[in-house]
């Protein structure tokens, strides 16, 4: 018989040696010599934590009660690994350069950094996965039990739940030391790692080692044992249809959605490329742990006493044949298969519960939020552990109070459905951009809702309150709510029922929300970042983790702040450090106090951003950029809005400028203007009242030829018409200004009314300039009052004629029609024009551009000619540029009836 | 060697990749399908319970074995091929001009 007591020293050497390996493969990853500890079989091992206890002792027992089913739990994965693993490297890539910590955090950042969706995830983990763990404390248990069954004499008398007590202790410890060593960016753990992939070898030895001693120690080959297949009762049980598809794919999405697995697929991996090797290597490694279980269950069948535990036929065959070498490897193995995957989970739930409940809570408890980079660390490193704790310590809660239950089987498969509730969120994520928040977490709670009601709790039985009476007639006799029959599907196995209507209501949930609802900004960008994520990253970046130089951020304050202010804010920090120079060391109240520095410049999210690229070697997330956004987009609007309040000033000054500066014209002109026509009319006064003495005088003496007489007599007459002339215009320009002016409207052609004008001004002194003019495009019907217009054409001619100061004298008359209705008429001369000054008054009352007397009139011409071409419906404007003065007349050719 | 001929055998390589990626993404379907088919054995009528028996079992894992020999194949392939493109890709810009075969045509093996 077997001594327990060296089973137990061989468990406890087993164990130090794992510590041992843990240790040096630490130290490697310490000193950078990972070697092949990097290598795609270390990974592929890794990955055998999906075999747990639950396998090794629990797939023998399955087979014994159901047949070849238990093959479905093997076959998802391999299916998921051989064909779909692009699947996995989706979630590699998105690990990698999202920087993704656990599943919770995969969902949480996918949904917009979601808190709620973080939370719910990770308590649907530790719901999931706390029965799982009490099933790995279980197993030991009992397979410690077996030893000492065949051992009374044993110092320690094997105690189910001490044994499993102290196992968790151990464990707890193992995980504490080396799953929370280091919070390094990438959460990877060699050590762990290691130990597993050591552990896995353990496990696949141990099966195959138990499976060769009963296909060829205890059985007469293949033939032999076929025959012994076929007469077992292992072989009559019939294949389940619908079991068989729903566990196939239930356990496949197990293989992405379990946390244990999720940390060493997408977490632990260092190479994307190592997906390659585990494509085909794991479904290997699966093939291989299930291949002898068959033949042992065939076999401990046939030859173990009746009664005896299938579960445990690993252990107790090779013990019935006395095999101790054997048994003890099987033991360890089994071992392995436990501590490997409580190890992995605890540090996976861990993360999550510190990372998505303690830290959340910690940092809302502190009024100011972190303020202390190291301060933070060691509260996570506290919050791992206490974590760690705490999940052993409800696992083996769990499996004190539930008793242990005898069939392995149905708490892995609860939990596999518990964990696959996380599913359509996760797809949906990675390969749907219109998956929202809102979806994500309607289907996540229905999913956990419904399998909690139909599947987890059903497990406690009478305990949580599912009596026999319950599961027949529902909540309050309601029959379709029967937690086994939703909805009047009746007669399915309870296993797919629960599977199929959780997922298929989250599903639908999940896509619904996801349609109905409009998803957050971070959200949809990081929607855009998942779904795309091999168009957005080239490589995949390494986690190198950056060191704050002084020098750095000696530069880059100098960029912000100026040189010299930088330099002494770094000197002063140096001397209040004690050091010389203008390098002081960069501890974290320094950074803090340069972040404050800096955001005075540059806004506080763009220096976190920007320390925090130095300082923490931190990639900066969405959020920040957002914020960074959000502020430079505010100071934007602001100084748009600044420059476009100056514009408008500007505007308006030049406005005012403008307008002072024509003002002070007229006013000039208007005072010109005045003692202009105080001239204007004292002239012929004067002229007219000298020369009336004069013919007075003469009539009283009678000395005054005829001649004298006539002249005198002319030249007051001529006075007189000049002041009438004057006053006429006075009054016509009046009269046109107040628009009440009477238009005789005719129709004539445009022909002869320039031709009267030119006609009235060939006599005279206007008679000296020349006038061209092309007749044919002259000829246009057109209506207006045509004594106003040759009015308007007389005072042009006159004008050109009398400030023309070309040595000859030339006219031009343009006249062209423009589109149907307008004419334009243009009248350039060869003069030296209008001075630019001067443009802008022509057109005003009392103008006049020169003194000299030769003008004769009192500078209204052209402000008549602007008020008659406003009544007839046109303009008139100094065209510059032409070589000479030049006015264009706009007009109509039709009378505007509106006007 | 003609010039430009690299390029054909590049987008032959590309083609030939992503013909084996579909390959390794329908794998997992044909394996299901093979894997369903124990269901169809026995059952109603023929006195034998559905899908029993050492047939079954030796069935299961003679796909399940050439399903790794596949998906390994496959990822043999995959990833010699990656280095392979990735070499015709380096070695093509190093000698641009100076000589159109650099590497023999990626079926051939």
């Amino acid at each position: 018989m077997f001594h327990f007591n060296i089973l137990v020293l061989a468990c406890l050497s087993y164990a130090t040696f794992l510590f041992v390996v843990a240790f040096w493969a630490e130290k490697r990853a310490e000193a950078g010599r990972l070697g092949w500890l990097r290598s795609p079989w270390i990974y592929t091992l890794s990955l055998s934590i999906y075999c747990t206890a639950w396998t090794f002792y629990g797939a023998v027992g399955y087979a014994a009660r159901s047949g070849l089913e238990y093959l479905t739990i093997y076959l998802g994965p391999s299916l998921v690994m051989i064909g779909w693993w692009w699947i996995l490297r989706k979630l590699v890539r998105i690990g990698r350069t999202q920087r993704i910590t656990s599943v919770a955090d995969l969902i949480s950042s996918r949904y917009g950094k979601s808190t709620t969706l973080g939370v719910l995830v990770t308590l649907l983990a530790v719901i999931g996965t706390t029965p799982y763990i009490a099933l790995q404390l279980q197993s030991v248990a009992l397979s410690f039990a077996v030893f000492g069954l065949n051992d009374p004499s044993g110092m320690v008398v094997p105690d189910l739940d001490k044994t499993a007590l102290w196992v968790a202790a151990g464990l707890a410890l193992f995980t504490i030391l080396f799953g929370t060593r280091n919070l390094d960016a990438n959460e990877r753990h060699h050590g762990v790692v290691t130990a597993i992939a050591l552990e896995a070898v353990v496990k696949f030895v141990a099966l195959v080692g138990v499976g060769s001693f009963v296909v060829w120690g205890l059985s007469d080959g293949m033939n032999d044992l076929m025959a012994r297949i076929d007469a077992s009762p292992v072989a009559q049980h019939s294949i389940h249809g619908t079991r068989w598809i729903t566990l196939t794919l239930l356990s496949g999405a197990a293989l992405i959605t379990l946390p244990r697995m999720f940390q060493v697929i997408v977490v632990e991996n260092v190479d994307e490329n190592h997906l390659f090797t585990a494509g085909w290597a794991f479904p290997l490694y699966l093939f291989g742990m299930s291949l002898f279980v068959i033949p042992i269950a065939v076999v401990g069948l046939d030859v173990l006493p009746k009664g005896s535990n299938p579960d445990m036929f690993v252990l107790t065959l090779p013990l019935h044949y006395d095999q101790r070498v054997l048994a003890t490897l099987s033991f360890l193995g089994g071992f392995s298969s436990a501590t490997s995957m409580v190890i992995v989970a605890s540090i996976a739930l861990s993360t999550m519960v510190s990372n998505h409940i303690v830290m959340p809570i910690w940092l809302s408890s502190r009024t100011g939020g972190a303020t202390m980079s190291g301060d933070v660390r060691s509260v996570v490193l506290s919050a791992r552990r206490l974590s760690i704790f705490g999940v052993l310590a409800l696992g083996y809660l769990y499996f004190h109070f539930s008793g242990g239950s005898e069939a392995l089987a149905s708490i892995g498969m609860i939990s596999f459905s518990g964990v696959a509730q996380v599913l359509p969120a996760l797809l949906g994520g990675i390969f749907w951009r219109g998956a929202t928040r809102v979806g994500a977490i309607a289907g996540v709670v229905l999913g956990f809702c419904v399998w909690a009601y139909s599947m987890f709790l059903p497990s406690f039985g009478a305990a949580a309150g599912y009596t026999q009476a319950f599961l027949d007639n529902g909540p309050f006799g309601i029959a379709l709510l029967r937690p086994q029959a939703l909805f009047g599907v009746e007669g399915v196995d309870p296993v797919v029922h629960a599977v199929v209507w959780s997922i298929a209501l989250n599903t639908l949930v999940f896509v619904l929300g996801s349609l109905m609802s409009f998803p957050r900004p971070v959200e949809r960008l990081q929607g855009a970042q998942f779904v795309s994520v091999f168009e957005h990253t080239g490589s995949t970046r390494g986690w190198s983790h950056g060191f704050a130089e002084a020098e750095d951020l000696l530069v880059m304050a100098q960029r912000i702040l100026g040189p010299t202010d930088a330099q002494n804010l770094f000197q002063v920090e140096a001397e209040a450090q004690g050091k010389q120079g203008y390098l002081p060391d960069t501890t974290s109240e320094f950074i803090e106090r340069l972040e404050r520095e800096l955001a005075g410049s540059v806004g506080a999210a763009t220096a976190h951003a920007m320390l925090g690229q130095i300082a923490g070697g931190v990639l900066v997330s969405v959020e920040d950029l957002m914020a960074v956004a959000d502020e430079t987009a505010q100071m934007l609007e602001y100084s748009t809005q600044l420059e476009h309040k100056s514009e408008e000033l500007a505007r308006t000054a030049r406005q005012l400028r403008e307008a002072n500066g024509k003002l002070t014209a007229l006013s000039i002109q208007k005072d010109a203007f005045l003692s202009q026509i105080s001239h204007e009319l004292r002239t012929p006064m004067t002229s007219i009242r000298a020369f009336s003495e004069i013919l007075r005088e003469a009539g009283q003496t009678g000395e005054m030829d005829g001649e004298s007489l006539a002249r005198f007599s002319g030249i007051i007459h001529d006075e007189a018409q000049r002041l009438t002339r004057l006053l006429d215009d006075l009054l016509d320009l009046s009269v046109l200004e107040n628009g009440s002016v009477t238009l005789n409207w005719t129709r004539t052609n445009l022909h002869d009314v320039i031709e009267r004008a030119v006609q009235a001004t060939s006599g005279g002194a206007a008679g000296a300039i020349t006038i061209r003019r092309h007749a044919l495009s002259e000829h246009i019907a057109i209506e207006t009052d045509p004594d106003r217009l040759a009015q308007v054409f007389i005072n042009l001619i006159t004008n050109a004629s009398k400030y023309c100061d070309a040595a000859a004298p030339e006219l031009k008359i343009y006249t062209r029609r423009i589109g149907e209705d307008a004419i334009q008429i243009d009248f350039i001369d060869n003069g030296s024009g209008i001075a630019k000054d001067k443009q802008a008054v022509i057109f005003e009352k009392f103008s006049r551009l020169t003194d000299h007397a030769k003008a004769g009139g009192a500078g209204l011409g052209l402000a008549i000619c602007r008020e008659i071409m406003v009544n007839l419906g046109g303009t008139i404007s100094y065209l510059p540029g032409q070589g000479g003065a030049a006015f264009r007349l706009d007009l109509a050719r039709v009378r505007s009836r509106s006007a | 060697m003609a010039e430009g001929r690299s390029p054909v055998y590049l987008a032959r390589a590309s083609y030939r990749r992503r013909r084996l990626i579909d390959a390794q993404r329908l794998l997992p379907f044909l394996l299901l399908g093979l894997w369903l088919l124990p269901l169809l054995w026995g059952g109603e009528g023929t006195g034998q319970p559905l899908g029993a028996g050492s047939r079954s079992f030796v069935h299961v894992f003679v796909v399940w074995a050439l399903g790794i020999l596949a998906a390994g194949w496959l990822a043999f392939l995959l990833a010699h091929g990656a280095a392979r493109t990735e070499e015709l890709l380096t070695s093509q810009s190093r000698s641009e001009g100076a000589s159109g075969d650099v590497t023999p045509p990626e079926d051939r093996r």
